[in-house]
């Protein structure tokens, strides 16, 4: 009886939350779904049931490079921002030593976030571009005779701008998994004759592990769903799954656009359960 | 029935919205007037039309405060303006039809959205300046003698059968779909201190002279015939209609394009004129599909930027104002009140001193000192400095406009922008061709 009540106490507590999630999540996810079935014409989409969007959207070899293209995005990006993410961190959490100073040091690495995603982005325009910041250095450096074209307007330029964008979704997580690190895990590997380094690849890692893989979930999903750094950072050159769908929009050819939000939804889903598997992320939060 | 349905769809449950509010002043007006207590009906419509607020959206090349405070100075009543990308502005005229009261839009924009019954026909008896309207817009011809351009000629989409005709008709009806605007003829812009040499033809942009520093505009329908006029000029495919392809057509036309892409001819696409205007100034592109403004904003940083006239001709595109189906009574009398002031003269003369065209030159004319209708409309070399209307110098002293005079350039347009019958598989195609 005892239990019946703190089960119906939970299950009111946690109403309001499932409410919103409902009518906010579920209700909108399962609305593209249905559009993603129906037809369109140039100004108008209607209620049918046909398979026409999928169809197109499996057949068409322009679906395979495009998301070959974001996963390419994908990887790269994650690379970096996990390599360069892992550093500061480490930095921050094991080799400053005052608290202050960690805290001081950290907020300085979110002073840019402070700004605009698209400004941040932008910014890189004009320093990159022929006549850029980046190729007249270079030129009266006497590095290079003419300007290097792929340094803008290029997959360069685009993860370029993603890895800057998005590593701090990997500082963070990182950084705070590792504060909580018990230092005399470290004081043990050293008394026992480890390294620096195998300090660092047998314990460090491995403890770092559910910080690395929310900052990677983070980074997967911002990158896979871009669809505006990809845009101006190619010249528009470039496809990404993200720009496929803004198009489409665009076009209001809403149920094809719909359907290619429901294979990306499916395929990020699929990626971010694969994380999953390798790490138990609520046992560690 | 019909009425009735109208009015409900105006109205919000249970709340009192704006428009209920201005017709119920519009009844105590007319009560006012039949109990005989104020005779000068006029005078008590002009009280009335000062509340009148009227939203309009559009594109940002005619969408100007400077209109809307213009409005308020004479006419009395409050325009509202929105600007909107093309795509955008598609987007709301067939979506939210609620949501504006006078649509700015092209002429390719309202063969797409008509069918969804959003507009209003125009009934031209209404509108004073009607028999001065350039003839482009009525028979399709701009002189008696011209051969009517590709693609969706104005007058193709400008008229229906009767005020809720939702089909086009082939000749003038008396009921207009757009009352034509603002037009203008567009070609290639280039930087002549990059190139060097003379330019006088499309084929230009996939010269793999000019590899890595060309651009095109990423907006389909527009994008696909400025790819079209290249493709025709090299001889490399033949069009019945480039303003309405067939789909072997669109094939053959995207894989030059997909295959000029893949060898690298292109720096960029660009979507809003802003974009545009970067890629020419900072000398990452040296020719591309531009607008007429973007022209003049890269010049007006002192870089030398040239709208070079190509002799297979223009693509040219036209906008016009549309009623929203939800207008009536006194909003739609302040409608046609606003259209005939717009056809009147003032704005004409507003927009082409920026270097579009008024649907009706001579009212314009009245507006523009000697110098300026000179260089900006007859192609006569300025005797002075040219300003636009912001004060900013356009044109030195002795400077004459690319292309021309209007003869010049309007009777030389080669197609119009378009929406096509294959337009789905063309977009298609469109993507495919920018995600390669």
């Amino acid at each position: 009886m005892r239990d019946f009540a703190v089960n119906r106490t939970s299950g009111l507590l946690v109403l309001p939350l499932v409410c919103v999630l409902a009518l906010f999540l579920v209700v909108p996810i399962c609305l593209i779904l249905v559009v993603s079935f129906w037809d369109y014409n140039e100004w108008n989409f209607f209620p049918a049931f046909i398979f026409d969007n999928y169809a197109y959207i499996f057949t068409s070899p322009v679906t395979w490079a495009t998301y070959l293209r974001t996963l390419q995005y994908t990887v790269i990006t994650w690379v970096f921002c996990t390599a360069i993410g892992f550093t500061v961190a480490y930095f921050l959490a094991f080799h400053v030593r005052s608290q202050t100073w960690q805290i001081a040091l950290f907020l300085l690495c979110t002073i840019p976030f402070w700004n605009s995603n698209i400004i941040r982005m932008i910014s890189w325009i004009p320093f990159l571009g022929r006549n850029g910041i980046a190729n007249s250095v270079l030129l009266d450096a006497g590095l290079i005779d003419v300007p290097l074209e792929w340094l803008l307007f290029s997959d360069f330029a685009v993860i370029l701008a993603f890895v800057h964008l998005y590593t701090l979704f990997m500082v963070v997580p990182v950084f705070n998994t590792m504060m909580r690190i018990d230092r005399s895990l470290i004081e043990a590997a050293r008394d026992a004759g480890a390294s620096g380094w195998q300090t660092l690849v047998h314990f460090v890692l491995p403890l770092s592990k559910p910080g690395l893989m929310i900052g990677s979930i983070f980074i997967v999903t911002l990158v896979m769903g871009d669809f505006i750094t990809v845009r101006f950072m190619s010249g528009g050159q470039s496809a990404s799954v993200g720009r496929v769908i803004a198009n489409e929009i665009a076009l209001l050819q809403y149920p094809a656009a719909a359907a290619n939000a429901v294979i990306l939804l499916a395929t990020v889903l699929l990626i971010v359960s694969v994380m999953l598997r390798y790490v138990d992320i609520r046992k560690e939060l | 029935m019909t009425d009735n349905k109208k009015n409900d769809l105006k109205t919000p449950a249970g709340g009192i919205t704006r428009r209920s509010l201005l017709k119920g002043s519009a009844a105590v007006a007319g009560a006012a007037v039949g109990s005989g207590a104020i005779t000068g009906f006029p005078m008590i419509w002009a009280q009335n039309i000062k509340n009148v607020t009227l939203r309009q959206f559009g594109t940002g090349v005619s969408n100007l405060n400077e209109v809307a405070a213009k409005v308020k100075e004479d006419l009395g009543f409050t325009l509202e303006m929105t600007a909107l990308d093309s795509d955008t502005v598609t987007q709301r005229a067939a979506t939210q039809p609620k949501s504006f009261d006078i649509a700015d839009i092209e002429y390719w924009i309202c063969k797409k959205v008509w069918g969804a019954g959003n507009l209003q026909a125009m009934d031209t008896s209404k509108i004073k300046n009607y028999d001065k309207i350039v003839g482009t817009f009525k028979s399709g011809k701009l002189t008696p003698e011209s051969v009517i351009a590709q693609g969706t000629a104005p007058h193709s989409v400008g008229f229906v059968e009767g005020p809720n005709g939702k089909t086009f008709a082939d000749s003038e009806t008396g009921w207009m779909t757009l009352i034509p605007t603002i037009y203008n003829a567009d070609t290639l812009g280039i930087r002549p201190d990059l190139i060097g040499r003379p330019i006088s033809s499309w084929t230009e942009l996939l010269n793999p002279e000019f590899k890595g520093k060309a651009s095109i505009l990423d907006i389909s329908s527009i994008g696909i015939m400025d790819a079209a006029m290249v493709c025709e000029a090299m001889g490399e495919v033949q069009y019945g209609d480039k303003g309405n392809m067939t789909k072997e057509e669109v094939d053959k036309t995207m894989a030059i394009f997909t295959e000029a892409k893949k060898a690298g001819q292109f720096r960029a696409f660009w979507k809003s004129f802003d974009e545009s205007v970067n890629l020419m100034a900072s000398g990452e592109v040296v020719i591309q599909s531009m607008w007429s403004p973007a022209i003049t904003a890269v010049r007006s940083k002192g870089i030398p930027c040239v709208y070079q006239p190509l002799k297979e001709g223009y693509r040219s595109w036209g906008g016009g104002l549309g009623l929203s189906a939800n207008l009536s009574g006194l909003e739609l009398d302040a409608a046609y009140e606003y259209i005939n002031w717009y056809l009147d003269g003032w704005v004409g003369g507003f927009l082409m001193r920026q270097g579009y065209y008024s649907a009706v030159p001579e009212t314009s004319k009245n507006f523009m000192s000697d110098d300026e209708w000179g260089f900006w409309f007859e192609g006569k070399a300025a005797e002075g400095d040219i300003t636009n209307p912001f004060g900013d110098v356009m044109e030195k002293a002795g400077s004459v406009r690319d292309g021309g005079s209007f003869y010049d350039r309007m009777g030389a347009v080669a197609c119009w922008n378009a929406v096509m019958d294959e337009n789905k598989y063309m977009v298609r195609k469109w993507n495919e061709f920018i995600a390669a």
